[in-house]
């Protein structure tokens, strides 16, 4: 590090610009990292967070369909034979449907949650006659009455601002959603699986015809969600591509002009090891210190977004793109330092300088 | 400590065939003993500085460093060698830009892992007998000529070596300069007990070595021997 820093210190132009450069990319993965985590709350949260439940399994789609939560349909002989298979603690059925909730003298879109109340995924306050909506839709409208499907109910604040495809969820019992949902018929949507590690998941599903998904999978048979999370997750796949390339160009410059320098010091008795590691040292500098920047100002920018838009700031959108970045960085520094071993120390000699 | 070089032998490739550059040479230079060599453009002079200073590995032949054989050392102890027992003196300096000429002692000192109190001690002491403690904070483009070679002899030093190698100090100087540089090498030499090669084409300015070798065709003679004694 002795030389490092010193050169830090003497070439700080450069070393700011490439740091203005980190700073501005970290910036960009930062916010794409909380916007993409706010829009995938909106879109999955209320299947993601359900209680109790660990799988979906879901109505075999017709042949050529993909999977998806808007067209399956389960029955209940298919919740009965989930609910006997061993291994299967719970087997609740989920009805899951678009609807109009009339509220505080306005009509709003939401998503109906179908659920028995009282069983596993039910929020503890859903009962007959009563509704359970997100805080999304109680903090606004406070009445505590509200009409879904021609149906009157009490309205009770769920725990958090629960989403579904980008509209509050409202959870009602199973049997007022069957109605809501008469024109498509069913018993439910899906089941939700609370499942120990060694149940047979393919015998369940062998045996109640369905098809049964676990963790993204599961969350990619909601439509947006695949969409929205697929490209904005590409975009900061690339985003670090750039960055390491960015890093890798730059220390790649800088390895070069310095090789004079670096066949003097190989000359006087550094060894490979030490020199890359000197080098090593100033990437992760240049990264910390313009990451930490970048990631420092899209945290402000984004809690001031997030009270407009759906951002989610926490450790997963800041410190882990942080560090995602550093990794890439030094990743893409260490390729172009490599270099410093082919520079030949007897270069020093002579009037090669 | 002595440099010793026996039957040194070395040859590069030149179209389908190799050039010898140095056929046989051998050379012994004392502690206290400056040797100075000599030769045209292209004699291989700094062929033989870099196969002494353990940069090239000679085709046949011994190099001996106080002693120690390094001929057939790995790379890594080369490297190690180089370190802790040879200072080179570049043509031009060859100082590091981001550093002031206490750094660029301290540097040497600090590949060698020494212990940086020391090292800062022994980096004021060296600066101030070759007389620059007035510079001392200065980097190399506010040096002068003359200052940023005598930093280069400062850093050569700095880890005590045993032998001192020389590559064509004085080719950027003015001869006043240059005569002082090589006086400067003279008394270092002597004082530390160094045992030191100097490349020069410039025979006007080795009034003070005390031999002086003839480098042609890859064939090293002793043109005068004694001199200074």
């Amino acid at each position: 590090m002795f030389i490092a820093l010193r050169d830090l210190r003497f070439a700080r132009g450069r070393f700011a610009l490439m740091g203005a450069v980190v700073a501005l990319i970290t910036l960009l993965v930062v916010l794409l990292a909380g916007l993409t985590s706010g829009l995938a709350r909106e879109s999955v949260s209320g299947v993601r967070d359900l209680p109790a439940t660990t799988a979906f399994a879901f109505g075999t789609p017709a042949a050529g369909q993909q999977l998806n939560v808007a067209d399956s349909r389960v029955d209940a002989d298919q919740v009965r034979r989930w609910a006997g298979q061993h291994g299967v603690a719970e087997a609740n059925p989920l009805g899951i449907a678009p609807a109009r909730l009339r509220i505080g003298g306005q009509e709003v879109a939401v998503t109906a949650f179908g659920a028995e109340p009282g069983s596993g995924i039910a929020p503890p306050s859903l009962a007959d006659g009563r509704i359970v909506a997100s805080t999304a839709l109680t903090d606004k409208y406070r009445d505590g009455r509200a009409e879904l499907g021609g149906l009157s109910y009490s309205v009770t604040p769920a725990a958090t601002a629960v989403s579904f495809s980008h509209t509050p969820v409202v959870w009602l019992p199973l049997a007022d959603w069957r109605k809501l949902d008469a024109a498509r018929g069913g018993y439910a949507s899906v089941i939700a699986l609370n499942a120990d590690s060694g149940a047979d998941l393919a015998a369940g599903d062998a045996a109640a015809r369905t098809v049964t998904k676990s963790g993204s999978a599961a969350l990619s048979a909601v439509g947006s969600y695949q969409a929205e999370n697929g490209s904005l997750t590409l975009i900061q796949v690339l985003l670090f591509a750039v960055s390491a390339l960015v890093i890798g160009a730059f220390f790649t410059v800088w390895t070069v002009q310095r090789a004079p320098d670096l066949a003097v010091l190989k000359a006087i008795g550094a060894s490979n090891g030490y020199l890359v590691r000197d080098a090593l040292t100033q990437a992760i500098v240049v990264l910390l210190a313009g990451g930490i920047a970048g990631a420092g100002v899209a945290t402000g920018l984004g809690v001031l977004a997030a009270q407009a838009v759906p951002f989610q700031v926490d450790v997963t959108t800041t410190l882990v793109p942080l560090a995602l970045m550093v990794a890439v960085g030094v990743l893409g520094a260490a390729i172009a330092v490599r270099r410093i071993t082919s520079v030949d120390a007897i270069n020093a000699l002579g009037a090669a300088r | 400590m002595s440099l010793v070089l026996q039957g040194i032998r070395l040859s590069y490739p030149d179209g389908d065939q190799r050039r010898t550059v140095l056929d046989d040479v051998s050379l012994t230079v004392e502690p206290g003993e400056l040797a100075a060599v000599t030769g045209p453009s292209g004699s291989g002079k700094s062929s033989l500085l870099a196969v002494a200073g353990l940069l090239l590995r000679q085709d046949a032949g011994r190099v001996l460093l106080g002693g120690t054989d390094a001929t057939d050392l790995k790379p890594a102890q080369r490297t190690t060698m180089r370190r802790e027992r040879i200072g080179f003196v570049f043509q031009q300096a060859n100082l590091l830009p981001s550093l002031t000429a206490t750094d660029q002692l301290l540097a040497a000192a600090h590949l060698a892992g020494r212990r940086p109190d020391s090292a800062r001690e022994r980096a004021a002491e060296l600066l101030g007998e070759l007389g620059l403690a007035e510079v001392a904070g200065q980097r190399p483009h506010q040096l002068s000529g003359g200052q940023r070679q005598r930093v280069g002899i400062a850093r050569a030093l700095m880890n005590e070596p045993a032998v001192l190698l020389v590559d064509e100090p004085t080719s950027a100087l003015d001869r006043t300069r240059g005569q002082a540089v090589i006086d400067l090498l003279a008394e270092v030499t002597r004082r530390r007990a160094v045992a030191t090669v100097l490349v020069s084409h410039d025979l006007a300015s080795l009034a003070a070595v005390d031999r002086v070798l003839d480098l042609r065709d890859g064939v090293l003679s002793e043109l005068v021997s004694g001199q200074r004694r």
